[in-house]
């Protein structure tokens, strides 16, 4: 006999259904008064959040290429010094003006998303290289049984991204695209592709 | 809340034929919502073991009591009143304080209050349909709701969703993050729906059943549901690659 593992199993996921507005983003969904704001609704920076600002936009499209009108996507992001706002961060401090977690529902006429943040810092790796400034997404929808997890890398980054450990060491170099997002001035474009011969890495973290 | 140091080793790994896959036919909504190609694995780094902190702060007086949260002064919403409560724990079995849980749910009747909701059962004036808390320093929450009528969707031309209530919840890592549905125990309907059995293991479906837990209950008030959730754990010791051999 062995001592025995004493292991509980996670949480079976369900998916977050077709009203996962109403419990998530209340206000957005028109049920108002209860909440004062939707939690992660508005922008994430304000005048005193250190970084450059930009505006995070996309779609999410299904195997017919239809996009998502009932998504939320949360994000999750360094500050412009690549700390994160969390306890175990233990580098150093964030930028007590920037949260780095935000959360936003697609239109409801278009699924367009969007997220007014701040450009991220380089982060390490757990070998202590740098990563290249990323932001996580977190996307949950009817139909969409476990949230799926993938990241945007920046287009203006060519030489940091060159050398990320994680984008560096994918296989198939065709579907590494899908992993940046588009820049053009502030505005950077990130579509995320769930089925197709564009679908978008998506991570088992 | 207990001062104990912040947790940065990475979480264990997801037992992904323990949650549903992406590609249930049954559930036909996931059809076309499915990734097709092989995740990629990604040991957690600093941005998947970090993650945001929620003060109570953000949580009004009644965030908890769905039975008044969306209520006329004075009144207060239709169904069987009942308290659901449990802990959030993480696989060690260590129990996850500071953790953001938000709830939402139909209606007695079965109704959602969204403008996408067609069912033709009525919408209960004196009910939202949602709430949040916070757990304490043990992992502990509590909220008091009526309980939720089943109803039927558009996926098979005769397929109910069982009584339910769905849970989303953060705990210390983004990793760790998860929406759920709770299930109540004794109910016919949970073994015939579709996004039930999107979950190929039947134990994993018993974990998703709250059970009625008459000790609990409010005197002439309100019985009570019982319902842990479990969220990854995280390694208990940090003892990193070689930083020149990976």
């Amino acid at each position: 006999m062995v001592q025995p593992l004493t292991y509980f199993k996670e949480s079976a996921s369900q998916t977050a259904g077709p009203y996962v507005h109403i419990g998530c983003t209340p206000n957005f969904s028109g049920i108002t008064g209860v909440y004062d704001t939707d939690l992660g609704s508005g922008s994430m920076v304000n005048d005193q959040t250190r970084g450059e600002r930009i505006t995070i936009r996309g779609f999410i499209y299904d195997g017919t290429m239809t996009p998502l009108k009932d998504a939320m996507i949360e994000i999750w992001q360094a500050d412009a010094d690549g700390f994160y706002n969390s306890p175990s961060e233990t580098r150093g401090k964030a930028d007590p003006n920037f949260f780095g977690w935000a959360r936003q529902p697609g239109d409801m006429a278009t699924g367009e998303f969007a997220f007014e943040t701040i450009k991220p810092g380089k982060v390490p790796f757990r070998d202590g290289r740098l990563m290249a400034p990323h932001v996580t997404f977190w996307v949950v929808a009817r139909g969409i049984n476990l949230g799926l997890n993938t990241r945007m890398y920046f287009s203006d980054e060519e030489e940091a991204n060159a050398v990320d450990p994680i984008l560096s060491r994918i296989e198939h170099r065709v579907r590494v695209p899908t992993l940046i997002g588009k820049r053009e001035g502030n505005t950077v474009t990130f579509n995320i592709y769930l089925q197709g011969e564009n679908e978008t890495i998506f991570f088992d973290i | 809340m207990k001062n104990t140091p912040p947790e940065t080793t990475p979480f264990f790994a997801r037992d992904r034929d323990w949650h549903p896959p992406a590609f249930t036919p049954g559930y036909k909504t996931s059809v076309l919502r499915s990734p097709q190609r092989a995740l990629i694995s990604l040991e957690g780094t600093k941005s998947e073991i970090t993650g945001p902190v929620f003060g109570h702060n953000i949580l009004g007086e009644f965030d908890n009591d769905l039975i008044v949260n969306y209520a006329k002064p004075g009144e207060m919403a239709l169904g069987e009143r009942i308290l659901v409560y449990g802990r959030v724990i993480d696989e060690r079995g260590h129990g996850v304080p500071g953790a953001l849980v938000e709830f939402w749910q139909a209606n007695a009747g079965g109704r959602y209050r969204h403008k996408k909701e067609t069912y033709l059962a009525p919408l209960d004036p004196n009910f939202g349909g949602f709430g949040r808390t916070i757990t304490d320093e043990n992992g502990g929450y509590a909220f008091k709701t009526i309980k939720p009528g089943p109803y039927p969707w558009p996926n098979g031309v005769n397929d109910w969703r069982p009584a339910h209530i769905h849970f989303s919840v953060f705990g210390h890592g983004f990793a760790q993050r998860l929406i759920t549905q709770m299930y109540f125990e004794g109910d016919p309907m949970i073994w015939i729906c579709p996004i039930v059995k999107t979950i190929p293991d039947e134990n994993a479906i018993k974990g998703l059943i709250a059970a009625l837990d008459m000790q609990n209950t409010i005197p002439h008030d309100m019985r009570a549901y019982k319902f842990d959730i479990v969220l990854r754990g995280r390694r208990s010791t940090f003892f990193e690659n070689r930083k020149e051999g990976n």
